[in-house]
């Protein structure tokens, strides 16, 4: 390890605080909520998760807030990602991989059209409840 | 008696932010086979009396820790300088601040291992309230010196998780440069 400066230290605080700027709901118009329950992580949503955090970079979308949460109920679809976007219905997605991710973005959030071979419901009533 | 030198610090640098210290200096010093600790402080300072209590195990300062019936830092260091032929000053008095001075002999093999000093100081950063707290060590020639406002300026904060990583990472970058890894 190189030994570390104060200026070093605060250019790295500056680098984390851009890091978890998509998950902070400020500013924010857009959602990916990805499901990271045990059976998500399971499924791999960690590299869901850091496949949209990267798209979204990629695309200089700051727009999008990406969050995470709970099993959403479709454990046998994981990993599942809600996506919300203002003027489009909200969607769960499931079996989204790291290249599902980057088309989620490109086509749902960028060009609003809805990935259909990824479309979940949502679970039955009283499942969730 | 303490499991590293990092821990004694620990308990001595804590006696002194506990001592209503505005300013605390800890110098850590080695020199050939010699490691000198000096924590500065000018909080509220001994009188004999308590300076002869302080050396007691089963005494603590009224009010401090309430709950606890035992004040074990100084008394701990003392039994490490007797077991491993070390040496322990103290310079106190009422009104003027507490200067505590040890000195390991590191040819000794019970001296107790560094520890993870990066660890002992970034949460001696992080302690609350609002002295300023300097740390100056050397390794022979090479060294590094840092002050608690400096790094709250750098981080922004220092009670986070976040800057405790941080804070940790400077350490750890500076100690591993001092120790030649």
């Amino acid at each position: 390890m190189a030994k570390l400066t104060l200026s070093d230290l605060k250019k790295l605080r500056e680098e984390k605080i851009a890091e978890l700027n998509p998950r902070n709901m400020e500013n924010k118009d857009a959602q990916v909520i990805v499901g990271m329950g045990t059976c998500g992580i399971a499924a791999g949503a960690k590299a869901t998760f850091d496949a949209f955090v990267q798209e979204l970079d990629a695309q200089g979308l700051q727009n999008v807030a990406v969050r995470q949460t709970g099993c959403m109920g479709l454990c046998s679809s994981e990993p599942t990602v809600k996506v919300v976007v203002s003027g489009m219905p909200e969607i769960i997605y499931g079996r989204v991989d790291s290249e599902t991710a980057r088309k989620i973005v490109n086509q749902h959030i960028i060009r609003k059209l809805l990935v259909n071979d990824h479309i979940y419901d949502r679970p039955a009533a009283d499942i969730v409840h | 008696m303490h499991p590293t030198i990092s821990d004694a610090v620990a308990d001595i640098v804590q006696n002194a932010f506990e001592a209503a210290a505005g300013w605390v200096e800890l110098k850590m010093v080695r020199q050939g086979d010699a490691l000198r600790v000096q924590v500065a402080d000018n909080g509220r300072g001994m009188d004999e009396q308590t300076l002869k209590r302080a050396m007691d195990p089963f005494w603590t300062e009224e009010g401090k820790h309430p709950g606890r019936k035992v004040g074990l830092g100084l008394p701990f260091l003392k039994q490490t300088m007797d077991q491993t032929g070390g040496i322990l000053e103290m310079d106190t008095a009422p009104g003027r601040g507490t200067v505590v001075k040890f000195e390991f002999d590191l040819t000794n093999v019970d001296v107790p291992p560094l520890g993870d000093l990066a660890e002992t100081l970034s949460g001696l950063m992080a302690y609350p309230g609002g002295h300023e707290f300097v740390v100056s060590r050397r390794e022979e020639a090479r060294g590094y010196d840092v002050k608690r406002s400096e790094l709250r300026n750098a981080l922004g904060g220092l009670e986070s998780a976040g800057s405790l990583a941080l804070m940790k990472q400077f350490f750890a970058s500076n100690e591993e440069e001092l120790v030649g890894k």
